[in-house]
């Protein structure tokens, strides 16, 4: 379910990482959290971020939800797709609905993440508690 | 932690996957399978709600209807038996105590719906301002309600009782056996659509809701939860309490004139609104997006650069496929076409008033 080469945030959110870029979205359990997904509001290109800085938002028809950036770094893309569909973050969370993609400034703060196999264990005991 | 309040449908809705949520103290369905596909059920075939959080309270006695043509701003005379009336209790300011759906039992026998939140409220307040011989009793605990909103919904509940369901117009109701049981029906709801709400009593909502869902299931009635019904009633400018309007709007302002019937003689709150008859400040609109971006209860809504109110309701709207929401603005914005701005996230973004209700039914009954 959650890409073994992903890292993951207790925020939700996923992030690929290839050569300093990475690329960012939400994770399945944050879609279904927030059901049919209407809109998706995204940063520009040039932007930059810190880890933890909230770089857009995910909004259905009940709710909004910030979406957190992993990593501190510069916006290389931004996925346009969403734009005109934003229902592909219900459909392909993990791999069409890829939000945006950050040219990473501290390495180091991947280390913080979660690994798929962290990230699974943490919906567990939040289901439990 | 307080515990939450359950409706008799309570295990219905697990049993269904609703995601529950704490609404107004209670345990409510907000979605079962997407608020979306709920939302389209209903103004397309059918959808079946919960809504026995609601609140009842009955009014008796030889002066019940000059104690609601006091408390309340309708007129009383105008509602004959079996018809229901939608009106306010209102603050001598002319402000909402609360919105409500009266019913006419007979001459001397009022039954109310009025909000979850409201009704410990409202009973107080009925009470106080009560005349000699008027009796109110607080009734929530006896009746469970279910909404059956949409075009199918007259096919769904006609075999289900011998009430003339087909006969039975727009704002009016009837007594009698419904699922084997005995039952109050009215052709009413929240969401825009022809429909109708069923009162009964606790012990037998479970039956009656199977029932329904079996007599439904070839029209395609889904169950549906807080969420869509949140929009419907908001495409249908149906107005929400502590969102649209409180104990700090008045009817007027509220755009409720119609329910305002000064002729009536006096009522509580007839002086301040009399008042404000020829010099209304500011007035609830309706509004749509012009982008993309969504507008949200409780958004900044300025003019001019200049904060002037904030959205009360505001929403996608699944069916109109637009982003629609309700603000006050002042009086001489309220033309259609009026051009402002809802702050999203820290960013002006246009929004224009529009002629409401959003969502009108075609036939209506």
């Amino acid at each position: 379910m959650y890409p073994e080469d992903y890292l993951y945030t207790k925020d939700h959110e996923w992030i690929a990482v290839q050569d300093s870029v990475g690329t960012i979205g939400i994770t399945d359990y944050a879609q279904h959290e927030l059901g049919d997904v209407v809109y998706v509001d995204l940063p520009e290109v040039g932007d930059t971020f810190e880890s933890g800085e909230p770089f857009g938002s995910v909004e259905s028809v009940k709710a909004v939800s910030e979406v957190f950036c992993p990593i501190s770094g510069e916006v290389v893309a931004v996925n346009e797709k969403l734009e005109e569909n934003p229902e592909l973050i219900n459909q392909s969370p993990h791999q069409d609905a890829w939000m945006i993609k950050v040219r990473i400034t501290n390495p180091d703060d991947l280390k913080e993440l979660l690994s798929s196999e962290e990230y699974e264990e943490y919906l567990q005991e939040q289901a439990g508690a | 932690m307080i515990e939450l309040k359950r409706t008799a449908l309570n295990s219905i809705h697990r049993q269904l996957g609703g995601r529950m949520v704490d609404f107004a103290g209670w345990d409510m369905p907000v979605q079962y399978a997407g608020t979306i596909k709920e939302h389209l059920a209903v103004r397309t075939r059918a959808g079946i709600f919960d809504v026995s959080h609601m609140g009842e309270l009955e009014v008796t006695g030889p002066t019940a209807a000059d104690t609601l043509q006091r408390v309340t701003c309708n007129d009383i005379n105008r509602l004959a038996i079996s018809q229901c009336q939608y009106s306010a209790l209102t603050t001598p300011k002319g402000t909402f105590v609360d919105d409500l759906v009266i019913y006419r039992m007979a001459p001397d026998h009022f039954f109310l719906c009025v909000n979850a939140s409201n009704q410990e409220k409202d009973f107080a307040w009925i009470r106080e301002h009560a005349l000699d011989r008027t009796e109110v009793r607080f009734r929530s605990n006896d009746f469970s309600q279910i909404a059956i909103q949409g075009p199918r919904a007259l096919e769904i509940l006609a075999p289900l009782t011998d009430i003339d369901m087909a006969g039975m117009k727009y704002y009016w109701f009837a007594r009698g056996k419904f699922a084997g049981i005995e039952a109050i029906v009215s052709r009413t709801g929240y969401t825009g659509e022809d429909g109708f709400e069923v009162y009964c009593d606790p012990a037998h909502a479970e039956m009656v809701w199977e029932r329904i869902m079996n007599s439904g299931k070839p029209f395609g009635v889904e169950p549906a939860g807080l969420a869509a019904r949140n929009t419907l009633r908001l495409e249908a400018k149906m107005l929400l309490y502590g969102n649209d309007m409180d104990e700090t709007t008045t009817v007027l302002e509220a755009d409720l004139g119609w329910i305002c019937r000064f002729d009536k003689g006096d009522f509580i709150g007839r002086d301040e609104l009399l008042k404000q008859k020829d010099g209304l400040k500011r007035i609830l609109v309706g509004f749509e997006m012009t982008g993309r971006e969504i507008a949200r209860d409780h958004y900044p809504v300025e003019i001019d650069g200049k904060r002037v109110a904030s959205v009360t309701s505001g929403s996608p709207a699944p069916f109109l496929k637009k982003n629609i929401g309700l603000t006050y603005l002042p009086t001489d914005r309220r033309s259609v076409g009026t051009e402002f701005s809802v702050i999203v996230r820290e960013k002006p973004v246009t929004a224009k008033v529009v002629p409401t209700p959003f969502y009108r039914r075609r036939q209506p009954v």
